[in-house]
Formats: C-alpha cells, structure tokens, sequence
C-alpha cells in the first residue's frame, strides 16, 4: 500500500467519523481518540496491570513503564495480527472473572488478587464458561511470552524502553559492541 | 521472451547449491542458480533478537516471510495445523542468497568415520531405516578438504585426537577462548576428556579477502556485518558469478521438476518475482533446496511417467527427515563467567560421539553461543516461577553467571517420519505445501539422557553451584536447520532415492545436492558435509559433463 492510498483512507476515516460524530452528539456520545493502534484505552489498562505482574517494578522499572503495552499494541497491527482476537477475548473474559469473583476490574484490583488470578490461568483452573478449552492458559502464556519479549527484546519494537532491561542486566548498549571492536581489530591489522 | 536453454540449472544457493553453481559454471557449463529471496545485507535487520532465524518471534531475519509461506505441521496426537515460518515448527531454513550460510552458527564439522557406516558399526535397529551411506569418509576426505579451503575454516584437528585423518590442516588458526571455554577446557582436561577449538567457518584471521571476526554477542541467526562468517554467498557464488557463466535469478519460486513426453527432465517451472510463471529448460537440473523444500518439489512434480513424484516410485521421497535432539545442561556459577567475548560455542568434546554404552551413536558436546536475553527468561530450572518477582530477580542475578553445554545427538532415522504434501493448503503462488509427520517412535531418551548427563558432570567439574539438564528430545518433527535424509543416497533403487552421486534413480540428469541426501546425519552440525558433498557431485558432473557425458 503506498503512503497516498493510506492518507486517503485516513481522510476516509475522518470523514466518516465527523459524519457518525454529529448522530453521536444526541446521545451525548463522542468517538474516542485511542492513543492506542489495537487496543482500547479500558484494555490497554487491563495489559499494563498484567505486564505489571509478569514483570513486576523492584529496583528496576516494571513491565508497565518499559513499554510492554505499547510493544503488543504494536505487534498487534503487524505480525501479530493473527492474535487480536486472542487478547480481545482474553481481556474480556479476564475482566468478567474479576468483575465475577471481586466486583472490580482487573486492574483495580490489588496485587495479590492480581497475581492470584494469574496464577490461576497460568495453572489452567480457571473455572468460568468463558475460559473453556485451556483458553486460560493459552492466553496467559501469550501475554506472558509477549511481556518477556518486550522487555528484554530490542528496543526498536516498542518495549525495553531506553535499553532499561540491558541496563538492568549489566550489558552495554546498543546491544551489539561490534563497531568498536572492528575498529581495534583494523587498527592491528594496520599496525 | 523465453529464456535461453541452459547446460544446467541448479535451484537453490545455500550450502548445497552455491557450491554445485560454482564447480559447474568454472568447468564452462552454462548455470542458472535459482534463489526464492534477494541479496542480504546486515543492514536490513541489525541484530535483533526478536528477528533472527533460530529464534523469529517476529518474524525470520533472512526470510521467508510470513506473508507468503505455510506448511503444515502433524503433531503426535494426529491433529495439526498451518504453521507460519517465524513459529519453531515451521522448521525454517534462510531464503536468500547463500541461504542458511548466510546467518548459521558456522560451525564447520567433518563426520566421523563412523557416521558413515551406522548400521556396519551398530547394527540394524529395530523400526528404523539406519543404514551405511554408500561413500565412506575416504570418498568425502578431500573435498572436505575442498570446502574447508574455498569457503575458509579456523580450526585445528590436531587438538582433537577423535577427528577423523585428514591430509591437510584448516587452513586457518581456531579461535582463542573465552572465560566461560577457557574454564570448561581446563575442566575437560582435568576430568580426562579431549577438549579442543571448535572448527568454524569464521575468520579467525583475515582470508579469502574478507576480515577477521569482530568476535560480537551475536553471531547465530544474522548475517555478519563485517563479512567474517564464510558462506556460500561471500566465496563460491562469486566466483561462480565471475566465471560469466552462471546467472543468479533471485526472487524465482521453483514449482516443478518439468519433464517431457518421453519422460526425460528437461527443466523447471518457476515464478518469477511479480509471480508470473515461467519456464527454463537445461540439460541438466540440481536440486539443491534443503530437505523439506527438495522433497517437496520432486513430490509436486507428478506427470504420466511419474504419477507419485520424480524418484519416487517405492515412495521414498520426503522419508527418515531427520534433524537433531539437543540434549544440554545448565550451570550456575558463584561468579561472573561472561566476559562479553563472543559469539560463544568455541570449546567441544567428542568423546561421547560413538561407542558409549548401551547407545546408538551420540554427539559432541560444547559450550552454547551466548544466550540472549529474551531467551534467558525462558532458562529456568525445573519448577522455577515463569514470571513475577522471582523471575525478574533470578535474571538480574543469573544473566552473566550461567553456562550452557549442550550438542546435537545422532538422529536414528524413522521411515515414518517425513514430508509429504498436504492435500488443501496452498502457498502464494498456488503451490501445495509441505506437510511434516512425526515418527511414530520416540527419540532415543536414554541416550540424549546419558549425553546431558555429562554435560551436566562437566560443568559440576568447572565450578558451577547449580546445574539442571534436559534431554533436549521432542515428539514433533524438530528438524529445524539440520534438517536431512529425505532422498537418501544408496546403491539399491528400491531403499534410496539416489545413487552414490546424488542423481536420481530413473532420471538420469535430474540430481540432489543438499542435506536430503544423507543416511544418516552425524552427531555434529551438517553444514561442511553438504558443501563437501556439493563439491563432489558438483565435480562429478562438471568432469562427466567435459568428458562428453550428457546424462542421457
């Protein structure tokens, strides 16, 4: 797709949405502006709370401040495009679970709750209709394979946020010192 | 326009088809090489641990992609599904010029005697298809010899008093170690094992006119970005470019083996790169492709003369795909052993490669290449938290204390483990795909068991406080980049698909150059045994071919 065809559907989109949003102002409804590609603001919550969890703040920033969010929301609109549905149904049935067990969404919830629920879905007992056929497990394990690779992947995908979890993990960055090695390396050569 | 006959076309330019491209177009046959990707640079994609070729969550660093490209994969169970080429099962293998040579981990193994002779040295084993390869390590000697010169190697075999004989040395000095190596070496020695420099196909020095390796944290999965690691792509397919007498097509999707109404091959199909087909006809066809992709082409290539697929008629095409189970173990030391000197894997032993108790074969063992971090989370003793606090801390505390040896141990190989072709799914272009069935016989456990547990001891021996091991097996096809054995060579047509040169029984000018045609598939990485066989049937053809031979 060229830049032209996506301005023109952009446009598109803007029209229609100024269309929708004068029917919209009678119900005092009004399009929401999502910092997000995919994920809805309520849903971009609920997987902060979570990266939050799986990668918890200690000395070191947490799961949420590296970007985990940011980099799924990313993914979602590229490669990982064939797991929309996964995260949409995922984040849904989580909060109906929280909402069931503690009347309160997901990322109200207090830390213990939070881990105690994701335990839970980790372990595949997750016992609501909405979680059937290991959809527990199948959707923690994505969220939680998608946090690692956020944090401790390279940067340019969304996550690590400022090479923290290199930082964290004493390597120097950029990741790769090659350059300064080829240097020497000619200089000895040359020598 | 139609494209001119050519003597030879040779489909793909990985270990196996770069150098066959290069032996035919210097002895003066006219070659086309067929590439399904383009050149690669360093540049396209820096290292990137989310984009590599072992590991591509998000997609392979060399291709293929995702947007084009399916199998299927058959899990134990029975059930399956599409598998795309960043997801592990798919099994990839490069798709670029040079393909997996371009970004392996260069490691530059000459089988052992024995790995020739399996059956003569163990026996036959029940439910499988172990067999003698019909060349001995003598047939295969010099041109070893011949790829560990033309592509470049930095070894030295003298260390290692398991190595099979040799008339030359590499022609490069092996690398210096590591900490992590240097502290496993002196742990070998003490424990009366054979420690020696692992061969690669890196510069160690400058040669061939290209540098020295920069010695960086990557290495395996992504090009080089000083051209260090020897391929196809930087020695023989340039020479084989400057000969005039080979073309390179890149971007040409090779769909069919095409033969004629006397049943002869006369050349191939393919899809160019805006996707119209084409055809090239030559004298001669290599196919060169990797053991997945070789198997399937001759499977798609059904015609009167051959209902089933070229070179199948006792439907041995696509059978025993072997790979390697990675048996490995882990240890924690009480302090730093990262020193930041990369890659990583430069010290082995191959002193459980063969004659171990009770077991078939086995495997060499060496140190890993370093373990980047997004893989590190996933490296936990059993039982260890997967996330939370925990995991985070064991990360902080462990990244630069941990060391990993591991090997690849020798596949026993199953007739039921195989590619066939899936009977719905297609690709981009129409193609149907490669279906990959899993042997109904499971790993040897107890071997790759017995092999993890020296690794295990070896580390104990260097220091480590806290070891774990894993057998390293799997009941899915694990194939991976070693992938082989799907058109066996062998000296009866009714168990092999080829001769002992690679050409295939019944089709007289149609050849395989590429991992598909080992028996059996050694306890090492099979990179220099496919360039070393390349160079042999490549030169084969090209001294058939001047003496007036046109394989008809």
């Amino acid at each position: 797709m060229s830049s032209g065809d996506r301005l023109s559907r952009r446009n598109f989109v803007v029209l229609s949405i100024l269309g929708a949003g004068s029917i919209c102002l009678l119900y005092r409804c009004r399009p929401q502006a999502s910092k997000w590609r995919f994920f809805t603001d309520p849903e971009a919550l609920v997987i902060d709370a979570m990266a939050e969890q799986i990668i918890p703040s200690d000395e070191w920033p947490g799961g949420k401040e590296s970007g985990v969010t940011n980099f799924i929301d990313k993914q979602l609109t590229g490669p990982y495009v064939r797991f929309q549905t996964t995260y949409r149904n995922g984040i849904s049935a989580l909060q109906e679970s929280s909402k069931s067990l503690y009347r309160k969404g997901f990322e109200q919830l207090d830390a213990g709750q939070q881990i105690s629920l994701m335990e839970n879905m980790e372990a595949g007992k997750m016992k609501e209709l909405q979680w059937k056929d290991g959809f527990d497990r199948q959707f923690f394990n994505m969220v939680r394979d998608h946090s690692m690779q956020s944090y401790y992947g390279n940067p340019r995908h969304g996550g690590n946020k400022n090479n923290m979890s290199y930082k964290m993990l004493q390597l120097d960055t950029p990741l790769i010192t090659g350059q300064n090695r080829y240097n020497n390396l000619l200089w000895q050569i040359r020598r | 326009m139609a494209n001119q006959k050519v003597n030879a076309i040779v489909v793909g330019s990985g270990a196996g088809g770069g150098v066959v491209a290069k032996e035919l177009s210097t002895a003066g046959l006219s070659v086309v090489l067929f590439e399904r990707g383009g050149w690669i640079s360093y540049d396209d994609h820096p290292d990137d641990e989310l984009i590599s070729q072992p590991i591509a969550p998000l997609g392979t660093s060399c291709g293929p992609d995702d947007k084009r490209h399916r199998r299927v994969m058959v899990y134990p169970d029975g059930s399956s599904r599409v598998v795309l080429p960043s997801e592990p099962d798919y099994n990839n293998i490069a798709a670029c010029v040079g393909s997996g040579t371009v970004s392996y981990a260069a490691l530059a193994w000459r089988y052992m005697q024995e790995d020739f002779k399996m059956k003569s040295t163990y026996g036959h084993v029940p439910n499988s298809t172990m067999e003698d390869w019909p060349i001995t390590y003598g047939d295969l000697e010099p041109f070893y010899e011949k790829a560990e010169w033309e592509i470049g190697v930095a070894g030295d075999d003298t260390q290692n008093p398991f190595a099979p004989p040799r008339k030359k040395p590499q022609p490069m000095p092996p690398f210096s170690h590591n900490k992590e190596a240097r502290m496993l070496d002196e742990a070998a020695r003490r424990m009366g094992l054979h420690p020696f420099p692992i061969p690669v196909l890196r510069n160690s020095v400058p040669y061939g006119g290209r540098p020295a390796c920069i010695r960086m944290r990557n290495c395996n999965g992504y090009p080089c970005p000083v051209n260090a690691k020897g391929g196809t792509q930087n020695t023989v397919i340039p020479v084989a470019l400057a000969s005039g007498n080979c073309e390179l097509r890149t971007h040409s999707i090779v769909s069919e083996v095409l033969v004629n109404d006397q049943g002869k091959i006369t050349g191939v199909t393919y899809f160019d790169k805006d996707k119209r087909k084409k055809t090239q006809y030559a004298d001669v066809v290599v196919l060169s492709a990797s053991a997945i992709e070789t198997a399937r082409l001759l499977l798609n290539s059904r015609s009167r003369f051959f209902p089933r697929g070229i070179g199948n008629e006792n439907d041995w095409v696509g059978r025993n795909l072997q790979g390697h189970a990675y048996p490995k173990a882990f240890g924690i030391f009480s302090e730093d052993v990262y020193d930041d000197l990369g890659p990583g894997s430069s010290v082995a032993i191959c002193d459980f490669n063969h004659h171990n108790p009770g077991i078939i074969g086995g495997g060499y063992l060496g140190n890993s290449f370093f373990i980047r971090p997004v893989s590190f989370a996933d490296t936990r003793p059993p039982g260890a938290k997967r996330w939370g606090r925990e995991h985070k801390e064991f990360q902080r505390l462990n990244y630069k204390k941990l060391l990993k040896v591991h090997g690849p141990y020798q596949d026993i190989p199953r007739f039921d483990q195989r590619v066939d072709i899936d009977p719905a799914v297609r690709d981009f272009w129409g193609i149907p795909v490669a279906r990959l069935l899993p042997s109904q016989n499971e790993t040897d456990l107890e071997g790759c068991n017995f092999i993890a547990g020296k690794a295990e001891l070896w580390l104990k021996e260097a220091g480590a406080v806290f070891t774990w091991k894993s057998p390293g097996t799997s009941r899915a096809v694990g194939a991976q980049s070693h992938q082989a054995g799907t058109c066996r060579m062998g000296n009866d047509p009714k168990t092999s698909v080829t001769d002992k040169y690679g050409r295939i029984h019944n089709a007289p000018n149609l050849f395989v150059a590429d991992a598909s045609l080992h028996v059996t598939n050694g306890g090492f990485n099979p990179a220099l045994t496919i360039m070393a066989n390349a160079f042999r049937i490549g030169g084969y053809i090209a001294s058939e071919w001047n003496k007036g031979n046109r394989f008809k």
